[in-house]
């Protein structure tokens, strides 16, 4: 479908191609990035779990587990929605479905390429921004520009008089998204090094999840819950006030990752204030999409897309609260560099963000392939497994955390520590695999949907229609 | 239609970013311009060579273009003894400079002016390469490391350097680095000894100095294994580290750390093939309590990724 489609003129290709290709891209990442987190689990409690092999060594697969669900899973999944749910917040077409379709390819390609690579251990030695810089070249400019002018033209050519807060939290964040990423790596491009180096690498890391993954992520649910709910959105007003906060404050925190590096003292303390602020949006986030779910909560039950997406507004609530708070340094000498944070950045991807895009991609894959979901027993599989494997994963890993923080200050031996985590370790290891079995079983599902779904008639959605398994 | 409805809007998004960018990128950079390197800024610049990782010099990013760390106990030239030994860094022809010498900014302004004033850092060659070391100024009554290019002050060579020592006294310290970069090591343990609690146990934290021409800096953030930062004061032992990385469980049972027995390459140090597959056969026995001791760990050779890394810790991580 791809490749015939690549070559052919924009008005030739069908509407909703691009979300398709990039939809199944996603769920094919998700799994790819699940499938590592599993296997580099197991490694954690049973170290003689395949060893011996450089490729198969934990220090080769952790960063491409990372990358591949940023960039692969959680990012396409991004594009995926910006696909599908800014022509329709606009009443118009996607700009170009061609231009979108060549995004997904080139995407596909240079991260393949890119992980590939990292495996092999072709790395720039950066968290998060580990990719080489060609790689991140083909990133910037053969993903991300291309993906910025598919949805501001689109925006451009909208046939509605105002912008929604959806396609206003994709406009300005693909924009900063850009200027993060080319900030993030202009350390390896000019050879900037030492502290500058140390600090940009976390500036990127903070503004990547703060200015990226977390507002795109809220805005899909801005999106999903007033359309599959019916109800209009409680307040566009509370919408904006969560758009502006989050400009405003969520883009600074960046040195509250390097509390103990010796930063200037009064960049720290700002940081670790403006942290707190990220409750303003998250509370006016949260609030207003539960308000939007007044007298529709029976839905919660029935329709598996609002689950999800509720489920990962819940999850935004832990998320910001330990967010807020673990950033100050009353709380962070305690708990940093522990499996604390490890437990507490999987809340915010895998918890409050991925539920979210999971239900953007269920919905959105449905109304572009025109079938209706093949099967609610195993998208309820799905939810069950990944949110009790999710909730395993957490709170296994919030306990071993906590212990790694008391044994940091009360000077424990670091081998002791290590027994002590060992049975969270298992456990966070089988909460894992619950996640990625959740995810074989989804791409199952959504295969069979696009072959074997009811089709949706004409001026019809999906969710309507009664499920026939 | 366009954008044009949106003035405010639009012009909003970018005067924010725009101001929280100025605070967390512009002002911080005063900061960061003003670090003056400190011994160990100097030495880890110095002995990593223009950047770890991949590069233009290290494509395969295998530790290639890398200087050689001597350590010198003896001035070729004049026969002058030192005691203790001085450390000195010698770029082959055609290597890289380290970024401090590429752009002397990098040092912060005093030693800067040092390092071109007395050191004379700004007479380098790459086609000749250059021996570096680094020697001690007063300033108003206070020690200041600096730079000196021991190439143009004391007629030291590469080749010379080299010829007049054993291969014990060369550590392959950028090299070892780049393995600790590519291996992953840096996803379990951390360079960045906590200010509160952490120093009684790992060391004391980093200067602000101590970074400065690091690339990459290589913190670490999420800590499941001890910090490294000072690992070479708590255990010098390079018997105990080859140990450790062949097989860590033979030294400390209960561990989760990888075997990184892949280190060592096909040969051991008299060249003799090693058997893998028998070591970890026999070493199951041991652990099955069928044999009383475990296997016995091959030597590495010179020339491998083990001996770089070891030398990097042994070397680097005071």
């Amino acid at each position: 479908m791809l490749f015939k489609y690549l070559m052919a003129k924009n008005e030739d290709i069908p509407p909703g191609t691009a979300t398709i290709y990039f939809g199944f891209s996603s769920i094919f990442w998700f799994i790819i990035g699940t499938g590592l987190g599993s296997f580099n689990a197991a490694k954690l409690a049973f170290p003689d779990f395949v060893t011996g092999t450089e490729l198969f060594a934990f220090g080769h697969m952790r960063q491409v587990h990372v990358l591949a669900v940023i960039l692969g899973w959680i990012s396409m999944a991004f594009a995926m929605t910006m696909m599908y749910m800014t022509p329709a917040l606009g009443n118009t077409k996607l700009w170009s479905e061609k231009l979108g379709l060549w995004t997904a390819f080139l995407w596909n390609v240079g991260l393949s390429l890119g992980l590939f690579l990292l495996w092999l251990g072709f790395t720039s030695g950066r968290e998060y921004s580990d990719l080489i810089w060609p790689i991140d070249l083909v990133i910037m400019f053969g993903v991300l520009v291309p993906l910025g002018i598919n949805v501001w033209m689109t925006i451009a050519h909208r046939r509605t008089q105002g912008i929604y807060i959806t396609n206003w939290f994709f406009g300005a964040c693909i924009f900063m998204v850009w200027v993060v990423f080319l900030v993030g790596q202009s350390a390896e491009l000019f050879n900037l090094t030492g502290l500058t180096e140390g600090y940009l690498t976390f500036w990127f890391a903070h503004n990547v999840l703060g200015l990226w993954i977390t507002p795109v992520a809220a805005a899909i649910a801005y999106y999903t819950i007033p359309k599959l709910t019916g109800n209009p959105l409680y307040s566009h007003r509370i919408g904006h006030l969560h758009f502006w906060a989050i400009i405003a404050f969520y883009s600074t925190p960046a040195s509250h990752h390097l509390l103990s590096a010796p930063l200037p003292e009064w960049l720290k303390s700002f940081a670790s204030v403006e942290g707190v602020l990220i409750l303003i949006p998250a509370i006016a986030f949260v609030a207003n999409i539960l308000l939007t779910m007044k007298g529709r909560w029976s839905m919660f039950v029935e329709n598996v897309e609002i689950k999800f997406s509720v489920t990962g507004v819940l999850l935004a609530i832990p998320l910001n609260m330990q967010g807020g708070f673990q950033q100050t340094r009353a709380i962070n000498w305690y708990v940093h560099g522990t499996g604390w944070i490890v437990a507490h950045a999987h809340l915010a991807l895998l918890g409050m963000s991925s539920f979210l895009e999971i239900a953007a991609v269920y919905f959105g894959l449905q109304q572009m392939l025109r079938r209706k979901l093949y099967s609610l027993a195993l998208a309820n599989f799905h939810y069950w497994f990944v949110i009790i494997g999710f909730c395993i994963y957490w709170i296994s890993m919030t306990i071993a955390g906590l212990i790694q923080g008391a044994g940091k200050i009360y000077e424990v031996p670091y081998i002791d520590v290590v027994v002590a985590e060992h049975p969270y370790m298992i456990a966070r290891w089988i909460g894992g695999t619950m996640v990625f079995t959740g995810n074989l079983v989804w791409l199952y599902n959504m295969y069979m949907t696009a072959v074997e779904g009811t089709v949706v008639p004409k001026g019809r959605y999906a969710h309507e229609l009664a499920y026939e398994r | 239609m366009a954008f044009q409805s949106y003035k405010f809007g639009s012009a909003g998004v970018g005067l924010m970013l725009g101001f929280s960018m100025t605070i967390t990128l512009f002002l911080p950079s005063w900061d960061f311009r003003s670090a003056e390197s400190t011994w160990v800024g100097l030495d880890k610049s110095l002995s990593n060579g223009r950047v770890i990782g991949w590069s233009y010099e290290d494509p395969l990013v295998r530790g290639e273009g890398k200087p050689i760390t001597v350590i010198l106990d003896k001035d070729p030239k004049t026969g002058e003894e030192f005691d203790p030994a001085i450390r000195v860094y010698v770029y082959k022809p055609g290597t890289p400079f380290a970024a401090v010498i590429n752009h002397p900014d990098n040092l912060g302004p005093t030693v800067k002016s040092l390092s071109i004033s007395k050191g004379k850092i700004d007479q380098v060659n790459k086609a000749q390469g250059a021996v570096f070391t680094i020697n001690y100024a007063d300033v108003n009554g206070e020690e200041w490391a600096y730079v000196e290019n021991a190439t143009v002050t004391r007629g030291w060579t590469p080749d010379l350097i080299l010829n007049s020592t054993d291969d014990s006294q060369h550590k392959y310290v950028g090299k070892g680095k780049t393995v600790y970069i590519t291996e992953g090591c840096w996803w379990c343990h951390t360079l960045l000894p906590e200010q509160t609690q952490d120093w009684q146990v790992f060391g004391w934290p980093p200067y602000v100095g101590d970074m400065n021409g690091e690339m990459p800096t290589v913190f670490g953030s999420d800590r499941k294994a001890p910090d490294l930062l000072h690992v070479a004061s708590r255990n010098s032992s390079r018997e105990w580290m080859m140990l450790h990385f062949f097989n860590p469980r033979l030294v400390q049972p209960n561990s989760i750390m990888p075997r990184f027995d892949y280190l060592w390459g096909k040969v051991d140090a008299n060249g003799n093939p090693i058997d893998f597959a028998k070591w970890r056969k026999e070493y199951d026995e041991y652990r099955r309590g069928l044999r009383p001791y475990p296997p016995e760990v091959p030597e590495y050779a010179p020339d491998t990724e083990i001996r770089a890394l070891i030398d990097w810790i042994l070397t680097s991580l005071k």
